[in-house]
């Protein structure tokens, strides 16, 4: 083999010395990039977030080509996107199923780091990046499902703006800010596009700084112990192909929704175009909404239901600290296991509760599973750290890997 | 005076009614030709379904995202389209002279509406707005199956129910008071291609009809599914013993 250099050697390395993009790259998701190289399947969900956040941005820049933000014609133009720009229906049902998919693929993520204990030490600004991720796709969706202009689009829109009316002395002027107005009505739908096309940028952004939180600790794993040196692999090529796998599965998945059930997560009625005349039978938001709006809805002070809904997120960035096991995975902690499956039942409850007409037994459902929720990270699991005895962790990844080889 | 009261009365009635709904009724499930994984339109069916628009929906229902060019996906020529599009009269203007005027539609043009305005599409529906057609399979829970039941869902109300003055008893409408009267009924239309005309086949046929009219793009979605949907479980199957043949060397 020859010492010379080829011309493309010299060349990259002379770019190298002047902006060494290549290395960073390399240091960041590729060879350079150690890894546990005990993950499991529940560590792909990070890359495919990131795959949606590409898929939804890709989507909304050719969606906002030919979507006209005003009262009279948003809705038209959206059915002139599903009939008239080619493959326009395929561009918006990647977007709108994306929307859900997106955050069934985050809430799956968010839910692993709190299972193998992501959160603790020393990775809590990472956690806390996550949460504002989350924080700015809520409010992402929430503005982008406006833009259609149906039914369910303004009395979201109207309902969700409302809550801000509840804060004591300015919620009224900032209701009106929000609106732009006082209703919901043209500059509303102005402000909330050109806020839809800013915030997922601003995600993009906590995305490198999520991904910097992440390289300075290095990834947790299954165990939940530290990893030495020779417990990692790099990034590039295992993780690399494993992502690609996961990817593909799912995206089959993803597809079998976008091709053949299109409309199933969406609420038929926001094929009515707007009318502020007529309300809607019933107002239910978006899926991944519905726990938060059960929580709000079950405490009958609206000041207090808003105040429990936004707290039932912003307890989350507490979490690091209410959890007083040293312990990170939750295979090594036997009752906080069972906790944490009752917690996302207790959640799954919420979500349902949320869809259902408050009426009968359903606000009382509503707000035990709100003290539940709450309870569980500010009773549960302090105590739970206190008063659980972990299983013996192992000494090193590679032990315990190796000996699962034999 | 008194016209324009009742009209406000019962469009009033009309929501108020519609609003509570509280009951659920089972909506049956029907066999389409646009069902599963690789489901199609039924020309035929779309050709007769459009005729039971034209002669018996089109004088209250309008079909606003529909402009007569899309109806060559019903299986007709360049040719017919402009027949058909010749047959009605749209406005167009100003001319030079500054003035609208009427002439024959072309296959660009948007199929005419019913009425003027909402405000006449009231006035001349006992104060109910028939709504536009173009998604109604879409727009409403159940989608084609309930639009089907909808259109054969007329009975006698039963006793104790107290019917609104000009409302129709419905099983399938929530809260079952509906300002349309029964449509389809048998024979109500004679399709020139000898297809059964009985009530049950005319109001499968306009649903058909309406669903293309709501999902045009639905024969592409299945077949670009399809093949979109094979190359990545295919791919994905690669994925898979690339990356066990990859992994193999290393304990994890």
């Amino acid at each position: 083999m020859s010492t010379e250099k080829s011309i493309w050697k010299k060349a990259l390395d002379w770019h190298e010395e002047r902006l060494p993009i290549i290395s960073w790259i390399d240091h960041s998701l590729g060879t350079k990039y150690p890894v546990p190289r005990n993950l499991n399947y529940w560590w792909n969900f990070g890359s495919l977030a990131m795959f949606m956040l590409a898929v939804m941005i890709f989507s909304g820049i050719f969606l906002a080509m030919n979507y006209t933000p005003h009262v009279t014609l948003a809705f038209d133009s959206v059915e002139h996107i599903m009939r008239d720009v080619n493959y326009g229906w395929l561009i918006r049902y990647m977007h709108a199923n994306g929307a859900s998919f997106f955050f069934m693929v985050v809430y799956i993520h968010i839910l692993r780091g709190m299972y193998y204990g992501s959160y603790k030490a020393p990775r809590e600004v990472l956690w806390w990046i996550g949460l504002l991720i989350y924080l700015a796709m809520m409010a992402t969706a929430f503005l982008g499902y406006v833009l259609p202009w149906g039914q369910m689009s303004f009395w979201g829109a109207t309902v969700i703006t409302s809550f801000f009316s509840a804060i004591p002395g300015i919620g009224d002027s900032i209701v009106t800010l929000l609106w732009g107005g006082f209703s919901v009505d043209n500059p509303t739908l102005n402000r909330f596009f050109s806020l839809h096309y800013l915030l997922p940028f601003v995600i993009v952004g906590l995305i490198f700084l999520h991904i910097w939180a992440l390289h300075v600790p290095g990834a947790n794993n299954p165990l939940g112990i530290d990893a030495t040196p020779a417990d990692k692999i790099p990034f590039f090529p295992y993780y690399v192909m494993k992502d690609v796998f996961g990817l593909a599965v799912f995206v089959v998945i993803y597809f079998t929704a976008v091709f053949w059930f299109p409309n199933a997560l969406g609420e038929a009625v926001n094929y009515v175009k707007a009318n502020p005349l007529q309300t809607p039978e019933h107002i239910v938001p978006e899926w991944y909404y519905l726990p938060f709006y059960a929580i709000l809805r079950s405490i009958p002070n609206k000041l207090l239901g808003i105040i429990a809904m936004f707290g039932a997120i912003l307890i989350l960035f507490a979490l690091p600290w209410l959890d007083t096991s040293r312990v990170r995975s939750g295979n090594f902690r036997p009752v906080f296991r069972i906790f944490f499956v009752v917690w996302v039942i207790d959640v799954l409850i919420l979500g349902w509760v949320g869809a259902q007409p408050p009426e009968g037994i359903i606000p009382t459902i509503g707000l035990i599973g709100t003290l539940w929720y709450f309870g569980h990270f500010a009773v549960i699991m302090p105590v739970l750290g206190w008063v659980e005895t972990p299983k013996p962790l192992p000494a090193s990844i590679s032990q315990s890997v190796l000996k699962a080889a034999e | 005076m008194k016209k324009i009261l009742l009209a406000a009365t019962a469009a009033f009635t009309f929501t108020a009614v519609s609003a509570q709904a509280a009951e659920h009724v089972e909506i049956p499930k029907e066999k389409w030709s646009f069902d599963g994984v690789l489901g199609t339109f039924d020309r035929a069916q779309l050709q007769r379904g459009f005729q039971v628009y034209k002669d018996v929906c089109s004088a209250c229902h309008s079909l606003n995202y529909i402009s007569f060019r899309n109806f060559e996906a019903l299986g007709y020529s360049e040719e017919q389209v402009k027949t058909l599009a010749a047959e009605y009269e749209v406005q167009d203007g100003p001319n030079d002279e500054g003035d609208m005027f009427k002439r024959k539609a072309k296959p660009s043009d948007r199929l005419p509406k019913p009425f003027a305005n909402d405000a006449l599409a009231r006035m001349s529906n006992g104060g109910a707005l028939p709504p536009d057609l173009s998604l109604m399979t879409k727009a409403r829970e159940g989608g084609p199956d309930y639009v089907y039941h909808l259109l054969l869902g007329y009975e006698e109300p039963p006793a104790g129910v107290q019917l609104v003055t000009g409302m129709s008893y419905n099983k399938y409408f929530p809260g079952h008071q509906i300002a349309m009267t029964k449509q389809i009924t048998d024979g109500v239309v004679t399709f020139a291609d000898g297809s059964p005309n009985d009530a049950a086949h005319v109001a499968k046929d306009v649903t058909a009809f309406l669903h293309w009219a709501a999902e045009p793009k639905l024969e592409a979605r299945h077949s670009t599914g399809l093949r979109v949907t094979l190359y990545a479980l295919i791919f994905a199957v690669l994925a898979f013993l690339a990356k066990r043949r990859m992994w193999k060397n290393i304990p994890h």
